[in-house]
Parts: structure tokens; sequence; C-alpha cells
């Protein structure tokens, strides 16, 4: 089999993975877009492991490990969205904003050397 | 000898620390401001007789090395520091006595007298001092100490800005005065002051005119000449004590003492000669004319220090060394007695003001008698001491030769017309004082004696020198051997003090002159000033001495005022500016960046992303083309 399958379809994976992170608003389905990145990643390495011919199989005890690690971040992630649907009976993303930084803007005020000399007597 | 020297100039630095350690127990207070100044006073005079006329002794202690310099410190007696040393100390001793009871029930009685103390030292130490260093280390505890002092009543509106004014103008000149004194020192390749006069002598300096003039310009500042000289009638608001020590033995005697120390300095260059002739000229004559108009007695007396200091200048300005250190010893004698007689005038009365006194004569017979002699002498009348001062510089004006012949003229001319301005101001004084009928307003203390003992006895001890100091003219050039010459050696052809014929005559003259101008005003009117009806318009510019601080107001302080407004203007206008706009411009960046912070993980991700592909990019770009 030539090496260009397993390659282009782990592309296509991760392509429609990050579309799926970087565009959906559902958490649940932003979750599932994250399982399809990772399995993008494994893809890639047990092909490379065997297009490599690694004598020891460091890629498919990679991918063991991230299978194992991806059932726990989901599982966690699931819990997270679980939290966050039941306080705020709501699991899109977009109105997540709690980490936002307030701006307000500067004045000119701030500017003269008379509210700098007040600052000072205060 | 020169142990007695230190010891005696260590002493009422000593007085002034316990007496200002001891707190107000007012009997320690007395006896440590007096104690050890009178014991000053006898190591002084031990000192003076042990020196007899010979040369300069001195004796140093090395420290160690300050760079190219061996620093050793210690002390140098000759005559001249012998003979100043005991007119600093005896005037000291009777200010302190006289303080006892003057100033002794005022709160803030020991440090004015722990501060006198350590005004006496600082003078000790200046005349006494081996080196120049520590001479200029006496000179400027002197500024500090008349600035303190000056300003001891600080909770008067006048005293405040007379002590600030003080310094500043001692302080105007004390700097030119420290760099002539760092060229003095640099080109003799010592501070010793035998080591600088040896180099002096064999011609060694540089530029002795630029260092002369340097020097001349703290001479200026302490002494109170023109054009700093104004610091010294405002200078009247401290207490009458105090006067009486800054005019006659301390700080102003100092500028005139230093002249004399480093004379060949000043003698080597005849345009320094004529200028301070001219300076002298200027000092004398305006200052008399000022005195002539003031109305504050101590005022009329801080205005005749200054044209007195001027009549020393000018003695020193054409020669005559010993003419001027004479004149300088028995002004001090007087000066003393008269700003101390008037301490008690001006507290039996009440009022500095001369239109508050009059007929004091039969009620206070011991300020009358004394005062009547300081005045005497002041203003010149033979045998008093002042006559002899003031006829043994005229005398050396007149006889002034070859460099000296210039300013000899100069100082001739004005000598003689201030000697008549003296005696009119003298008499004017004594009139309004002493005679004529009382003023209106009832005084203060009808019924109580003249003044305390403590206060009378300092009087009549400085009146025996003003009125008998005249005898050393009789020892002929004995006082000048005594002083030794200008390069502190002994053995050197002294001047002659006795008076010269013709300026004796001519200045008797213009005593008698303008002292009947005076009396005859006087006697048209004896309750009225007799300054209004001889000066008449100008009066008003007398009073407040030519102008001579609006000059200054408008040459110095405004402008000095209107640049720091412009530096003010410029710190919070520029350079505030800068540090404001890096403040606001780092918050305006931390603005765009806070846009950023929308708080979607999509979008930081999607960023990273990006981040990312560029990155990749960009590496991707480097590497196909290296």
């Amino acid at each position: 089999m030539h090496a260009v399958y397993p390659l282009v379809l782990g592309a296509l994976l991760f392509a429609i993975g990050l579309y799926g992170v970087l565009a959906r608003r559902n958490a649940i389905a932003v979750l599932m877009a994250i399982e399809l990145l990772l399995n993008a990643v494994t893809l890639n390495l047990v092909s490379f492991s065997a297009i490599l011919r690694d004598r020891y199989g460091m890629g498919q005890i990679f991918t063991l490990f991230i299978i194992t690690i991806a059932a726990a971040e989901t599982g966690l992630g699931l819990a997270i969205v679980l939290l966050v649907y039941r306080q705020r009976a709501t699991a899109d993303l977009g109105e997540q904003r709690a980490l936002a930084e307030p701006v307000e803007p500067v004045t000119a005020d701030e500017l003269s050397p008379r509210n700098v000399e007040a600052e000072v007597a205060r | 000898m020169n142990l007695l020297a230190l010891i005696a100039s260590l002493l009422p630095a000593l007085g002034a620390a316990v007496t200002a350690a001891g707190g107000r127990d007012l009997r320690h207070v007395k006896f440590w401001s007096t104690a050890p100044v009178g014991a000053a006073l006898l190591l002084t005079l031990l000192v003076a007789i042990d020196h007899g006329s010979g040369g300069a002794s001195v004796h140093t202690y090395s420290i160690g090395t300050a760079g190219a310099f061996h620093v050793e410190i210690g002390t140098r007696v000759t005559g001249l520091s012998a003979i100043i040393a005991v007119l600093v100390a005896g005037v000291a001793i009777c200010v302190q006595v006289f303080s006892t009871t003057y100033l002794g029930g005022e709160p803030r009685y020991p440090s004015y007298a722990a501060l006198i103390s350590l005004f006496t030292a600082a003078m000790l130490t200046v005349v006494y001092s081996a080196d120049l260093v520590v001479l200029l280390v006496g000179w400027e505890i002197m500024g500090a100490c008349s600035y303190f002092l000056i300003g001891h009543y600080w909770e008067k509106p006048e005293a405040r800005p007379a002590s600030i004014k003080a310094f500043l103008m001692t302080k105007a000149g004390d700097v030119p005065f420290l760099f002539g004194i760092i060229a003095l020192g640099v080109q003799a390749h010592s501070f010793q002051i035998n080591a600088v006069l040896a180099a002096t002598g064999q011609d060694r300096l540089h530029h002795p005119a630029w260092i002369a003039f340097l020097l001349l310009c703290g001479v200026l500042g302490k002494s109170a000449q023109f054009p700093l000289h104004s610091w010294l009638p405002d200078a009247m608001a401290g207490p009458t004590p105090i006067s009486a020590l800054i005019h006659a033995a301390t700080m102003v005697a100092a500028g005139i003492y230093v002249v004399a120390l480093l004379y060949p300095v000043f003698a080597l260059c005849q345009a320094v000669l004529i200028v301070m002739a001219i300076i002298a000229a200027i000092t004398m004559t305006g200052a008399a004319l000022c005195a002539f108009a003031q109305t504050d007695i101590k005022k009329i007396l801080a205005y005749s220090t200054v044209s007195q200091l001027a009549y020393m200048l000018g003695g020193l300005a054409v020669g005559g060394r010993s003419q001027a250190i004479y004149l300088l010893l028995v002004h001090g004698a007087f000066k003393a007695l008269l700003f101390l007689a008037a301490g008690v005038v001006i507290h039996r009365v009440g009022s500095n003001e001369l239109s508050a006194m009059g007929g004091l004569r039969y009620r206070m017979p011991v300020a009358y008698t004394t005062m009547t002699i300081g005045l005497l002498a002041l203003a010149g009348i033979p045998p008093f001491s002042g006559f002899f001062g003031k006829e043994a510089v005229l005398g050396a004006a007149y006889n002034a030769t070859g460099e000296f012949a210039a300013p000899g003229r100069i100082v001739l001319i004005f000598g003689l017309i201030t000697a008549g301005l003296t005696a009119a101001y003298s008499l004017r004084l004594w009139l309004g004082v002493f005679h004529g009928p009382f003023p209106d307003a009832p005084h203060e203390h009808e019924a109580t004696v003249e003044a305390p003992q403590p206060e009378l006895i300092p009087l009549i001890l400085l009146a025996v020198p003003a009125a008998l100091l005249g005898i050393v003219v009789l020892f002929g050039s004995g006082f000048s051997n005594y002083l030794g010459g200008w390069y502190g050696e002994a053995g050197a052809a002294g001047a002659d003090l006795w008076p010269g014929g013709l300026t004796t005559l001519l200045s008797l003259l213009f005593v008698l002159g303008f002292g009947g101008l005076v009396f005859l005003a006087w006697r048209r009117d004896e309750g009225a000033d007799p300054a209004r009806a001889l000066l008449g318009p100008v009066r008003p510019a007398l009073v407040n001495g030519f102008y001579f601080d609006r000059l200054i107001d408008a040459a110095v302080v405004r402008p000095t005022r209107a640049a720091a407004r412009l530096v003010g203007f410029l710190d919070a206008n520029v350079i505030d500016a800068y540090v404001r706009g890096s403040g606001t411009g780092a918050r305006g960046l931390g603005t765009v960046l806070r846009r950023l912070q929308t708080g979607s993980v999509q979008f930081y991700l999607t960023c990273l992303f990006l981040g990312v592909v560029i990155m990749a990019a960009v590496y991707a770009y480097v590497g196909t083309v290296s």
C-alpha cells in the first residue's frame, strides 16, 4: 500500500478536527472534534512507524498511550461540559466569556499635569 | 605656646557642646557659656604675651595624605593672630556675660549661648589655623552660626529673611573664596599658610591677580563690603549682643584678617589694590551716608560697621597692613561697647527707634558714659582710640608710595569725607538718644534700675580699651613690629602709627565741619531729627540704603525666580510629559491587547493555530532560501 493514503487520510481527519475545534459552538461537538484530531495524529504515528520500519514499534506504543489518555480526557471533558451545562443551562462555547478582559478607554484627563499633581497630593 | 593656642580654640567649642547638652538649667548654661570662653581669653592673653615679636610659630600634627597633599593640622601663631585672638576672646566673654541677664530669661537662651561659644571657637580656629583648609572650615562654621543667630527670633517676620539673606550673600562670596584657596594650595603645592606665603614670596603663583580677586569675593561677603554689604544692616533682626559679636570681633573681622594674613597675595598686583580701594571708597562713604539717615539705632551702628570695615579694607589697599589691623582692634573694642550699650538702651526704652528715645542722659548714667566714650572713639575725637586708628589709616594712604600711590589717593579723599560723615552720624546718635526732650510716649521701666550688673560690667570693661587703646601709638612702630612682617617673619621694618600732621588737621576739620553742621541743625529744634533737615529730599533713598535691595531684587532675585518658574514649567510640562506619555502609551498598548482577550477559547486557539502556521511558513521559507 502506498504511504500516501494513510497520510492523506490523517491530514483530512486533522483538518476536519481542526475545523470542528475552531468553528463549532457546541461543546460536545468540540470534544468530538478533539477526538478526531487525536486519531489523525495516531494514524500518522502508526503509518510512519510502518513506513520507517521502526523495529521497536514506538508509533504503536504511542498510539496505545494516546488512546488511553484520550479516553480519560474525553471523560474529564464531558464532566466539565456537564458541569458547565448544569450551571449555565447552555453548552454553547460562544457564550463562555468569563475570561474576557474588561476594556476601559484612556481618557484625556490622564494626560494633563494638574490631574497628576492631584493624584500625588492624594 | 601652640598647644595653648590649640586649647584656646577648642575650649569654647567644648563649652558650646556642654552648654547645648545641659538642657534648660539656667545656672548650668550660664556657667558653661562663660567659663570656657573666659579661660580661652586667659589662654589667648598668655599666647600673646608669650609670643613677643618672634615671627611665626607653627606646630602641626600629621594626619596622613590626601591625594598629592600631605595633610597637617595645627596652629600657627604670629603677632597678628595672637592679637586678633585676644580681641575675639575678649569681646566674646563680654558678650556672653552680657547675655546671661540680657537673654537669660528667654526660652531659647541655651541654644543661643551654645551657638555664641561655637561662633567664638570657629573664629579662633580661623585665627590660629596653620593651614587654609582648616581656616575655611572655621570660616564656614561662622557662616552657619551667623545664620542661626541672626534667625534667633524666628517668630519675627523680619528675622527669617534676614538670616537667609546673610547666609546667601556671604555664601555668594564664599564660593569664589573656596576656588581661590584651592588655586593657592594647588600652585603652592601645600595648603600650609607658611608654604603658601613662601611660594608667593618666590613668585611661584601663576595668576596671583585672579587668586586675589577670588579671595577678595569671600572677603567682601564676610566683611560686608559693596556689593555684598546689604546683609549686615538686615542682620539687626537678631539679638543685640549677637550684633556686638559679629560686628566687633568675629565674622566681619574674619574677612579683614584673611586679607592681612595672605597680604602678599593681594599686594602682588596693583589692579587688585585699586579694586580694593574703589570698593572701600564706595562702601565707606555710602554706608556712612546711610548711617546718617537711619532711624533705628542698631541700623545706624550696622551701617557704621560697614563703613569702618571699608576703612580697614582701604588701609589694606594702600599697604597699611598694621594700620588696618590696629583700626580693626580699636574698632572691635568700641563697636562691641556701642552695641552692648545700645542693647541696654533698647531694653530700657522698649524700641529700636531713635524717635522713641531722648534725654536719657540722667536716667542711664552708665550707658551714657560708656556710649559717649564709644561714640567719641567712633567719631575720631582725640585722644580716644578710634582717632588714632583712623589717623593711622589716613596717614598710610597719604604716605603711600609706588604701587600703593594710586589706591592711596582714592582712600585718602573718601576717607576724609567719611571721617566727617562718621562724626556727623555719631553726634546725631548721641544727641538723639541721650539729649533733647523726652519723647511723648512713656518709657516701659520708669522706676527700675538702669540694667542688671552683668550687663553694665562688660560696658565698663570695654570702655577702657575703647578710650585708652590709643596708647599703642606712643610705642611708634612697636605695634607693627609685634604683628610681624607680611610673610610672618620677625624683625621687619614696621610702620609708625603716629598720626601725621596734615591728614590729622584735615580730618579734624572735616569732623568739626560736619559735626558742627549737625549740632547747628539740632539746636534749631532739639526734638527733631537733624538728618531730616540736612538731607532733605535724598533722605528716603539713604534710609533704604540707596535702594540697593531693589537693585538686587531686579538683578538677581527676579531673574532667579523667573528661571525657577521656567524650570518648574519645563519640569511639569516637558519632562513630566515624557513620563506621563510612557505611562499612557503603555496603557494604550495594553488596551489594544485587552481587546484581544475576548474570553472566547476558540478565538485563542485560532490565533494559536495561525501563529503556528505562520511560523512554519517562515521556517520553511527560510529553509528553502538558505
